[in-house]
């Protein structure tokens, strides 16, 4: 696979002494789906803007399809950008929004118009090519926002949020729509999104960022079984942290004491010293609740709790257990067998949690203040 | 960087036809005019001077300093009447008429006028209230009067009356515009809160609408005192206004460095109410998005 | 929104502190501000209305009672040649005025929406000054200027010093036009190739045309009816303000009325038009 897209070491600082992104290097192969996933002000958005050309970087170079562009304004760039309010031009109809990049390319007027029906009807909005985009719902008019910047064939296509602004249902929909587009198109596509959800769902390669800086690139399995700060575990899916303090290291093994528990983990390479304070972050679907006393295998980690309450979610059923922590530890139970959360624990039953030692994540704990001695 | 170089070119090419007429034809200007104001009168012209007696002249001799309290009275009573008629006006049109069409019809029939002939919306003024005018020959003929009164034209009355019909417009668009800003969902707030209408009104709607009234103020005020086509019309012998003195200086007095001086004086109230209308405004301002 | 919910519960919490009573009067309040907004409007059309209906009153005397209809103020004024000239004069100011005032508004308009520069405020107040000075003082001072420039008054000094008054009309209304205008836009066409002029030409210029049309209007009305500068700055010849302005110093004549009237009823048809424009509904169309 070609590298069609390399960022060296971008910098950009805003007038108000705002460093949005910071020193970041990336490269995107040709035909791969990377999603920048972050939280509002991660430096995502700048990151797509320096790309687009609507941003100059302070210091680093944008490397496009082997040519540097740093310099060239954006109109010189073989890249198309989806915005997250759509940008469509109010004074022109579908049809001229779409081919608004091919009349400026000097395209001659029927290829024009037999691209601009190609192309909407590859989004499905055919019928609508005479409408004003004043007369198009959210969903629609993101449809030609993309149609517009696909029919120029770009290196890479950038997406800003496009579908933050649909409601839920929609959004599903049209996040199985890019992904078969993307299949379809064999264009490179760089989202960005603050929705862990739709990065995981979308892409081959996510890449979190945090404060300008990436945190973890990497398939979205990866991200997810293996993250690699508590940052990551933090921000994609749903992860109980629990900061302790590591008691015993041994033959790839760690002991955990977190209070009243210690918990067992795999050491995945990293090294702590005894004593080290270290977080551990377990998922919730990873957890089994069973009733105190049944016999576990000895890879598992046997967790005592209380149950304080639950939560129906209609596939799945969350419960808040006390394991002498300040914060609940969260369970998912699955309720493929049992009707509608029968069989799960009231509030105030006794518990085990099980839980596999590979299962279990660790991490230095970065917020804890270094030991005096 | 040459984007950085291109933005500079673009940003010069914008900004230098704008930046070059203002200096041309505004400050240089200002600033011969404030020079004048210093020269010495030598009839038939003036020459070079640098001495204060023509401000002093203004604010000594009673012919002058008389019409500079005579403009400032018709000014704060003309923006006060305006303010009167303008605020039912623009407070019924926001909150009583239902129909947003018929809102924005009524509202754009009401400021049209303002952009209307001037003179012509003016003079008709002196059509009516003259003594052979509409208002005395449909007084005579209902009755109610046995001969034409001369009472009605050629007086601060008469003067006031014009303006106030003039500035009316001016003062009901920047409070319309406040008005239409207020969330009603904080109107019903207040009443929801136990606190009736009246009150409502004075405790929320009037400090929410102050920026529009000031604005509108400010408006009538300033255009009012530099006015001298009403004095001309309808303003009579006793209705010079700043505006009739400065056109006198010019013309037919030929005294050019006074007239300079009066228009300064002019130039700086008008700036002051500026400026004071903006830090009230900026103090007073609140968050409405 | 949260300051001002708070704002009003507080001046609640105030009013009930001063044991105010409730005063309630929905119904007498209603139609009271009826009645005062109506009379408002009424006494903004009456000497309009006055006007047109004298301009075909068989009487040379502007007077009550009516005594029948009459084309001879307008037959006589358009057989009047300073009146015509006057008429032309008029239309020649306020139209190379509104040319002026287009090609100094619009990019001063751009400038203060996106260019930022040293001595910007300064620049912003100085544009929009002439929305509050009176006429005379641009009238004035620009008289100052071109004698000491030596520069003879005539029509041309008028269109200068038009062009000078009248250009915060345009600025202010294309500025607001461009402070709503959504800088995506423009973002989006450079994205998909488009230079910077292509894009001002094809994105912004078509977003903010009914703002400058609607504000050229504005400004040739505006011109055309102008006194207070034309008055310091025409040479020989007469604008049709100033035509009148002089004959009303010898007395009203009903051709006043009729060219007035004229004058009124194109007025209110290109400011109606000139609204319309402006609207908000208008952005991008």
């Amino acid at each position: 696979m070609t590298k069609i897209v390399a960022l060296e070491g971008l910098t950009k600082t805003f007038p108000g002494g705002v460093t949005a992104v910071d020193d970041l290097s990336l490269d995107i192969r040709e035909g791969e789906f990377v999603t920048l996933l972050g939280p509002s002000g991660c430096g995502k958005t700048t990151t797509l803007r320096l790309i687009a050309g609507f941003e100059v970087p302070d210091r680093g170079r944008i490397v496009l399809a082997g040519r540097d562009v740093t310099d060239d304004p954006p109109y010189k760039r073989a890249v198309n950008t989806v915005f997250q309010d759509y940008a469509l031009f109010p004074h022109m109809n579908v049809a001229q929004n779409v081919g608004y990049g091919l009349r400026i390319a000097g395209v001659p007027k029927e290829e024009i118009s037999r691209r601009v029906v190609d192309t909407l009807r590859m989004v499905d909005l055919l019928e609508k090519i005479e409408a004003r985009p004043a007369q198009l719902s959210g969903g629609q008019k993101q449809r030609v926002g993309l149609a517009r910047a696909i029919i120029r064939r770009p290196k890479l296509l950038l997406l800003d949020e496009p579908l933050s602004a649909l409601d839920v249902k929609l959004r599903e929909a049209m996040q199985v729509e890019l992904k078969h587009l993307h299949q379809k198109l064999g264009i490179t596509f760089l989202l960005v999104t603050h929705d862990q959800k739709e990065a995981l769902v979308l892409s081959d390669r996510v890449v979190v960022m945090d404060r300008g800086r990436i945190v973890q690139a990497g398939t979205p399995a990866e991200l997810y079984d293996h993250p690699a700060t508590p940052y990551v575990a933090d921000f994609i899916g749903t992860s109980n942290l629990i900061r302790g303090r590591l008691v015993k290291c041994a033959e790839g093994q760690a002991s955990v004491a977190a209070g009243p528990v210690v918990v067992r983990a795999h050491m995945n390479g990293a090294l702590f010293s005894p004593g080290a304070p270290v977080l551990i972050s377990i998922r919730p679907e990873k957890v089994l609740l069973i009733e105190p006393g049944i016999a576990l295998p000895e890879e598992t980690n046997r967790i005592p709790g209380t149950v304080i309450e639950s939560f129906f979610h209609g596939n799945a059923v969350r419960v808040a257990v006390n394991i002498g922590q300040e914060e609940p530890f969260l369970v998912d139970m699955q309720l493929q067998r049992s009707l509608s959360g029968a069989g799960v624990p009231g509030p105030g039953t006794a518990v085990t949690l099980a839980v596999h030692v590979a299962s279990v994540s660790i991490f230095a704990d970065a917020s804890a203040e270094p030991r005096a001695s | 960087m040459r984007l950085k170089q291109r933005r500079r070119v673009f940003a010069i090419g914008i900004l230098s036809g704008p930046l070059l007429w203002t200096l041309a034809f505004m400050f240089i200007p200002y600033s011969i005019m404030f020079a004048y104001s210093f020269f010495t009168r030598k009839f038939p012209t003036f020459v070079p001077d640098f001495q204060i007696g023509n401000y002093i002249t203004l604010f000594a001799d009673p012919q002058y300093y008389q019409v500079l309290l005579r403009t400032l009275k018709i000014g704060v009573f003309t923006t006060i009447f305006s303010l009167i008629l303008a605020y039912p006006l623009a407070y019924f049109l926001v909150f009583k008429i239902r129909s947003p069409r018929l809102r924005t019809a009524l509202y754009i029939a009401v400021i049209v006028p303002l952009w209307v002939s001037y003179l012509l919306r003016a003079y008709t003024w002196k059509t009516i209230l003259g003594s052979q005018g509409v208002l005395n020959s449909f007084l005579v003929w209902t009755g109610l009067l046995d001969q034409p009164s001369d009472l009605f034209l050629y007086n601060q009355f008469a003067m006031v009356l014009t303006l106030t019909y003039i500035f009316v417009p001016f003062m009901v668009m920047p409070i319309y515009t406040a008005l239409e800003k207020i969330p009603r969902s904080l109107i019903d707030a207040s009443k929801d809160l136990g606190v009736g209408r009246i009150h409502t009104f004075l405790l929320v709607t009037v400090p929410l609408s102050l920026p529009g009234i000031l604005a509108g103020a400010t408006f009538t005020f300033c255009l009012t005192i530099g006015d001298f086509v009403a004095p001309f019309l309808v303003g009579g012998a006793n209705g010079a206004m700043i505006a009739t003195v400065v056109q006198s200086q010019f013309g037919t007095a030929l005294n050019w460095p006074l007239g300079s001086a009066l228009s300064i004086v002019l130039l700086i109230i008008v700036l002051t109410i500026i400026s004071l209308s903006d830090r009230v405004e900026r103090a007073g301002r609140l968050d409405l998005a | 929104m949260a300051t001002l919910t708070e704002a009003a519960s507080a001046s609640a919490r105030f009013a009930r502190r001063l044991r105010l009573p409730r005063l309630d009067a929905p119904q007498v309040s209603t139609r009271a501000l009826g009645v005062a907004a109506a009379s408002t409007i009424a006494f903004l059309y009456l000497p309009i209305v006055v006007l047109i209906v004298f301009s075909f009153n068989d009487n040379p005397v502007t007077t009550l009672p009516l005594r029948g209809f009459t084309w001879r103020w307008y037959e006589s004024a358009f057989a009047n040649a300073d009146l015509l000239r006057a008429l032309w004069n008029s239309i020649h100011v306020a139209s190379s005025a509104t040319v002026l005032c287009i090609v100094i508004g619009v990019p001063a308009a751009i400038a203060l929406d996106r260019i930022e520069f040293s001595g910007k405020a300064l620049f912003r107040r100085a544009v929009l000054l002439p929305l509050v000075l009176p006429g005379i003082i641009t009238g004035i001072s620009m008289l100052n200027l071109f004698r000491v420039i030596g520069f003879d008054l005539s029509l041309t000094t008028v269109i200068v010093g038009h062009g000078t008054a009248l250009v915060s009309v345009v600025i202010t209304q294309v500025f607001a036009r461009l402070q709503r205008f959504n800088r995506r836009l423009e973002e989006a066409s450079d994205d998909l190739g488009a230079t910077p002029l292509q894009t001002f030409w094809l994105v912004t210029l078509p977003s903010i045309r009914t703002a400058i049309v609607g504000s050229a209007l504005l400004a040739f009305t505006l011109s055309f009816d102008e006194i207070p500068v034309t008055f310091f700055l025409t040479g020989r010849d007469n604008t049709l303000p100033m035509y009148i302005y002089s004959t009303l110093r010898s007395g009203i004549t009903p051709e006043i009325n009729a060219i007035g009237t004229i004058i009124v009823v194109t007025s209110l048809f290109i400011i109606f038009l000139s609204v319309y424009l402006l609207s908000d509904k208008q952005e991008g169309r």
